[in-house]
């Protein structure tokens, strides 16, 4: 009999030293931050900033998120991507929401590449909280690739009413290129999360 | 779109739904809507990688990785077990983290306000990586039950937090490893949340090869991934 997957549980409220010690205050070395682009010097550098709100529309103060993204080639720092990445980038980050007075979660990094694969630039987002007995999954676009959206083929297995829920808003300000990424748990705006 | 053999899905028989009543936080936090299925493209074929290059010499033992000026109080316990998919075939080389609570069931971060003593010896972090056997070990305390405010007089049975990373992405796994025989399992929406066929794939076992004598009782603790397609994923 094959054996069965192992369930997932919820990451609980208390995860902060050991997923994200050191933005935490805690004295351990954390394995990834907020912070992916120090190691890559090329690319559009970003900031993706948001918050996380739950079914009555209050800021979730407990939750942690993961990227994973390509670099600005468009390629992945892992065996099965024969192009490798060019650079010490590796396209992961990892930042909870309890450190910042609104629970806001922000992360430095750059702009992705195209794949090359007909899909539009983006970010896989992985998602934690206390009352999620399953992680949430799901990406990242970007308002300004208009044409490369139109024709991703994610994008269209989901509602066209529901797609703006996976675009981050870019704005310019003084600190440099912001995205704004909110991510509704429940609700009007629901935040579309995939099966993968 | 990708050549790559791909993942089999997500078990929805074996995980947990998404609102689950009885646990209290789920119904403001769990997605409402249908989950939108994703065929698998590189950006789901890869994922972070971490090795052993990634864990310091005693990531692995929480009883020695914070100890200030002794041993921490309670039971010395070693857990390991296999990491594989579904299978059966190991996955070497990927890394575990794990947190929990001390011997008294206080954990140390600075929301748990538990009314029990945090252990100066004792962090309840800890990391390590499957050898070349998909095999891990670490060296910890038992950890201690805890009140929580769920319902009135709700007890979370002792348990460790394990997050796994497995070969892409798609095989992130965050969940809870049991001790047998815990009374409070059947009393625990979290656990309870699981389908009842298999809730006893995160009761961990006693295991007396695991243990070692006159030192610390072991705990087999396996975990199953999700497996690798037959075929390229079709797009
Ligand atoms: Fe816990």
């Amino acid at each position: 009999m094959a054996p069965k997957q192992t369930p997932s549980q919820t990451v609980g409220p208390y995860f902060a030293y050991g997923l994200t010690p050191e933005q935490y205050g805690y004295d351990y070395k954390q394995l990834a931050g907020n912070n992916l682009a120090e190691a890559d010097g090329s690319g559009e550098r970003i900031t993706i900033r948001g918050q996380v709100f739950d079914g009555n529309g209050e800021t979730i103060r407990d939750a942690v998120l993961e990227l994973w993204q390509a670099d600005s080639q468009g390629r992945y720092a892992h065996p099965e991507d024969p192009r490798g990445s060019n650079t010490g980038f590796k396209g992961f980050g990892r930042v909870g929401t309890g450190t910042s007075p609104e629970h806001f979660y922000e992360f430095q990094t750059i702009k992705p590449g195209a794949i090359g694969d007909g899909q539009a630039p983006h970010i896989i987002v992985v998602l934690f909280m206390r009352g999620l007995l399953n992680h949430a999954y799901t990406r990242i676009y970007f308002s300004d690739e208009g044409t490369a959206n139109d024709g991703d083929p994610a994008l269209a297995l989901v509602d066209a009413a529901r797609r703006n829920t996976l675009i981050a808003r870019r704005r310019e300000s003084p600190e440099g290129i912001v995205y704004q990424f909110d991510i509704h748990m429940q609700g009007e705006q629901e935040t579309v999360f995939f099966d993968a | 779109m990708s050549k790559q053999p791909g993942f089999t899905p997500r078990d929805w028989q074996s995980h947990p739904p998404q609102i689950y009543p009885e646990y209290k936080s789920t119904p403001l936090r769990g997605p409402t809507k249908p989950l939108v299925v994703l065929p698998q493209t590189l950006s789901e074929l890869t994922g972070p990688v971490y090795g052993q290059d990634a864990v310091g010499p005693l990531d692995h033992d929480l009883t020695k990785l914070a100890a200030r000026n002794g041993e921490p109080n309670g039971e010395r316990i070693i857990v390991a077990g296999l990491v594989s998919d579904e299978d059966g075939r190991p996955v070497p080389n990927i890394l575990l983290e794990v947190w929990q609570p001390n011997a008294a069931g206080r954990y140390i971060h600075t929301d748990d306000q538990h009314d029990a003593p945090i252990d100066p010896n004792f962090m309840g972090a800890g990391r390590c990586v499957t050898d070349g056997s998909g095999r891990y070990r670490f060296i910890t305390i038992k950890p201690g039950a805890y009140p929580w405010g769920n319902h009135y007089n709700a007890w979370r049975p002792n348990h460790i937090h394990f997050s796994l990373f497995g070969p892409s992405i798609v095989t992130r796994l965050v969940t809870q490893m049991y001790f047998p025989g815990d009374p409070l399992l059947e009393l625990d929406p979290i656990f309870q949340g699981v389908p009842a066929a298999s809730r006893h794939l995160l009761v961990s076992k006693l295991s007396i090869e695991i243990s070692e004598a006159e030192w610390a009782l072991g705990y087999e603790f396996n975990i199953v991934l999700r497996g690798r397609t037959a075929t390229p994923m079709e797009h």
